[in-house]
């Protein structure tokens, strides 16, 4: 067993990581979405992308966010919720999400972003106004609650892009898919 | 620039103050993200060199936005060389080159070159700021060293030399 190393905290982790230019990241993300709506040019068919992309990388992403920023088990669905807006948002992008509006049950709150980097000097056409800028964020979500055995729907319902007054994703529990031992080794 | 709960709304993009340019991403974001670019565009061409080509396109989008070399602002390049064989060539030199740092290249794929992204930058950069060039991204093996270094080779047009020779 290692040592057991307390969580860090968020503004520890992200000075913990390599760091690169924000606006960098913000203008290779334009870009890639300029070629999407270029090469795919149904905005439907671009936000369905967006999303995939955001899905794969959520996959991924998950490995690192655990092996670096010492989290436990989550015993809750709301523990989980606020460990990527304070932990999981900040590591990789340097902001942090607040957490609100929980249903009942307590299975779908909404992240709301104080500061997006993704949508810095990007104003949506009017032919692009169908376009959920943003999809890559709820992607990654997706994915990476995925792979710790949690079903989800995620969904913008507040765009800035789109007139609104912040950014906000809805995160919906659908389901917790029990975890199978043992794994195979070949998987 | 974003209040807690409370947010500005500004009529258009271009009445926002523009962002103070230091914040930053983690490098994972940036290499997730740009692994993503380059499976995306995989799945649009057929052979390496135009693999490539869109890559330098995406890059050029971003270069022809900033004018600055933002991989490089806060860090000087390895090195900057000028080409020994000819006058109108430059070369920028990197050990890891950012977009390569995370990047293993399939033996199939050949001289594929993700440095790609960065030369369409810099050749965004310079185009618009008036020195046309054909910039390409290399890969230069280093004796006693794994990885290859990666050069980006500026090739300025031939009317920027002779401007540069008349305003001496």
């Amino acid at each position: 067993m290692p040592p057991l190393t307390p969580p860090k905290s968020g503004d520890a982790l992200f000075a913990s990581v390599d760091r690169v230019n924000a606006e960098l990241f913000t203008l290779t993300y334009g870009a890639m979405v300029r070629q999407l709506l270029t090469d795919l040019e149904e905005v439907e068919e671009v936000n369905k992308q967006l999303d995939q992309m955001g899905y794969n990388i959520g996959t991924r992403l998950v490995d690192e966010f655990l092996a670096k920023s010492n989290v436990s088990r989550c015993v809750d669905f709301k523990e989980t919720a606020d460990v990527i807006a304070k932990l999981g948002f900040k590591m990789f992008l340097g902001v942090t999400a607040n957490v609100t509006n929980w249903d009942a049950e307590g299975t779908s709150c909404s992240f709301v972003l104080e500061d997006n980097p993704l949508v810095d000097f990007v104003e949506l056409p009017d032919t692009c106004q169908g376009l959920q800028y943003c999809n890559v964020l709820s992607g990654v979500i997706r994915g990476a609650l995925e792979m710790v055995s949690m079903k989800t729907e995620v969904t913008w319902v507040r765009d800035m892009l789109r007139g609104d007054d912040a950014y906000e994703m809805r995160v919906k529990l659908i389901k917790q898919v029990p975890e199978e031992y043992p794994y195979k080794d070949d998987d | 620039m974003i209040g807690v709960g409370k947010t500005k709304q500004y009529a258009s993009v271009l009445d926002k103050p523009l962002s103070r340019g230091r914040q930053e991403v983690s490098l994972s974001a940036f290499a997730f993200l740009f692994s993503e670019l380059v499976q995306y565009n995989q799945t649009q061409v057929d052979n390496i060199a135009e693999l490539e080509r869109r890559l330098e396109d995406a890059g050029y989008a971003v270069g022809a936005r900033v004018l600055e070399l933002l991989c490089h602002r806060e860090k000087v390049a390895d090195s900057l060389e000028k080409g020994t064989e000819h006058e109108d060539e430059y070369m920028i030199s990197e050990k890891e080159l950012l977009v390569n740092r995370f990047i293993s290249v399939p033996k199939d794929m050949g001289a594929f070159n993700c440095g790609a992204f960065v030369a369409g930058i810099v050749k965004g950069v310079l185009d618009n700021s008036g020195f046309p060039a054909v910039v390409t991204a290399h890969f230069v093996p280093i004796e006693g060293q794994h990885r290859p270094r990666t050069t980006i080779l500026i090739k300025f047009a031939e009317e920027v030399l002779h401007r540069e020779a008349r305003l001496g």
